[in-house]
């Protein structure tokens, strides 16, 4: 076969398949995640740090059973468990897209808790970063521990978090084809079903979606980079 | 303001000043697991007095300085400022800290944050100062310790020397009732010790209350009005600063002047 051959093959995919609109969703699921698990992540950072021992607690607690339980096994609960066995409906029953509707979210809600327990472990680990002697200083001019976290060591302690949230981020990105386990018509679903309809172009089917994936991920560890160097706090 | 040539009529123990105990610690026990760090400190500091703490490291007196603004707790005893018994921790707390000015060691000073907002965080987040005011107090304590030209600069551009001068503002900044030096030139460079120290001589001039940890006699000898010396936990002595470096009288403190006022 030639190279135009396999060009071939592509175009052809590309004609009859919604390549574009399954990584779409890719981006879509990835964003939306991104922002709720950052937000969850940042109260279970705070629980961990703070100095009350029941919230500490109940952070780690948290962190290590969503850490340590696999994605699938959340993002499956969230459909059988939460929706169909205990009836939750995160979007309007009435809607004419209420699957589609309600089986994004529910696989946002799932990606989100699952990681949101890394994000709180990287700006832990970015809050080590923060000398002892910041948190010190701000209490002694009479800040409590919220605007200590929240004016000194979170701004500073996002800055040695970048590289791990980074990594987080790409992680995420690959994790959204989870979604697919509960109908949620990303790259992954979309890949099954070209494989089963083409087995003829398979290659052209694996290449398309790795170097999908690859569009996606680069620019994020590219900017991570570049933002962890252009951010690092000058001692 | 406080006269400097009276103090030396004054007994150690007195006030130089006549102002009322501000800072008074009974009976202060603590212990870093099996180390008993303080052992039963007893230490009234007065309203405009300049008490300088010295001892050979690991003496605690670093401890004694930190527990006095509860970033160490203590095992028993208890410590009152200005009549009021040091809160728990809380807003009461924080309140407390608001009136303690404390300068440490590293200077500390938030790296993230430019000179002039170090110094007006504390009265705006803490006090609710309206932002204009405090940014002109803040440039008037800048001028005052000298590096108001420095003002919209990051810490780690200044210069050791400088960025203990931004600390010592922005402690001022909060108006406290007593200031805490811990160590304020143990981690300058020679040439940059001076600077520091002369803005705390003019502090104590003023009649600000002080209490201060350091390895610098002759800070004690030009602004203290008394001297503690501490080892192994324990106030062994304190006399006004001539009487202390002329004639100590216990064996501890006799050892210790020896080793450091050979040179």
């Amino acid at each position: 076969m030639t190279l135009s051959d396999y060009l071939d093959q592509f175009a052809e995919l590309f004609a009859t398949f919604d390549v574009l609109g399954a990584f779409w969703q890719i981006v879509r699921l990835t964003a939306v995640s991104a922002v709720v698990s950052f937000v969850l992540g940042t109260v279970l950072a705070l629980m961990r740090i703070s100095p009350i021992p029941s919230l500490q607690w109940v952070g780690a607690a948290y962190v290590n059973v969503l850490r340590n339980t696999p994605l699938t096994v959340i993002i499956l609960f969230c459909n059988l468990g939460l929706w169909a066995q205990l009836g939750l409906n995160l979007a309007s029953p009435t809607s004419q897209t209420f699957f589609e509707q309600n089986n994004f979210r529910l696989a946002v809600l799932g990606l989100s808790v699952y990681h949101a327990a890394f994000v709180c472990e990287a700006l832990r680990s970015g809050v080590n970063t923060v000398p002892v002697g910041q948190a010190e200083a701000a209490r002694a001019i009479g800040l409590g521990f919220l605007p200590t976290a929240r004016l000194i060591i979170f701004p500073q302690a996002l800055r040695g978090a970048i590289a791990p949230l980074g990594n987080t981020l790409i992680a995420l990105t690959k994790n959204t084809t989870v979604a697919s386990a509960i109908g949620v018509a990303e790259a992954s679903a979309l890949m099954k079903t070209m494989i089963e309809f083409r087995p003829d172009v398979i290659i052209a089917i694996f290449l398309t979606f790795a170097i999908g994936f690859v569009i996606l991920v680069l620019p994020v560890g590219l900017v991570v980079t570049s933002l962890s160097r252009r951010l690092a706090v000058a001692r | 303001m406080v006269d400097r040539t009276s103090t030396a009529a004054i007994p150690a123990t007195g006030s130089p000043v006549g102002g009322e105990p501000l800072v008074v610690l009974d009976g202060v026990n603590k212990h870093f697991g099996a180390l008993h760090v303080l052992r039963d400190v007893d230490l009234t500091v007065h309203r405009g007095e300049v008490v300088v703490v010295i001892g050979p490291s690991g003496s605690g007196k670093s401890t004694l300085c930190r527990t006095i603004n509860r970033l160490e707790t203590i095992d028993t005893g208890t410590i009152t400022i200005d009549g009021k018994p040091l809160p728990a921790e809380g807003k009461e707390l924080a309140r407390l800290r608001a009136d303690v000015g404390m300068v440490f060691q590293s200077f500390n000073l938030f790296a993230h944050k430019t000179v002039l907002e170090n110094v007006t965080l504390g009265p705006v987040k803490a006090k609710g100062m309206n932002r204009a005011q405090a940014r002109d107090n803040g440039m008037a304590l800048l001028e005052r310790v000298g590096v108001a030209n420095q003002a919209g600069k990051l810490p780690a551009q200044l210069s050791g020397g400088q960025q203990q001068r931004v600390a010592i503002a922005r402690a001022l900044a909060m108006n406290p009732k007593v200031m805490l030096f811990d160590e304020p030139t143990s981690a300058l460079d020679p040439e940059m010790i001076n600077e520091v120290l002369d803005v705390m001589v003019s502090l104590a001039g003023e009649g600000m209350t002080m209490i201060v940890v350091t390895h610098e006699m002759g800070f004690a000898r030009r602004a203290a009005h008394r001297v503690v010396f501490m080892d192994g936990g324990q106030i062994v002595e304190q006399a006004q600063p001539e009487t202390f470096f002329t004639a100590p009288r216990s064996d501890r403190a006799k050892d210790f002047l020896s080793k450091i006022l050979t040179h």
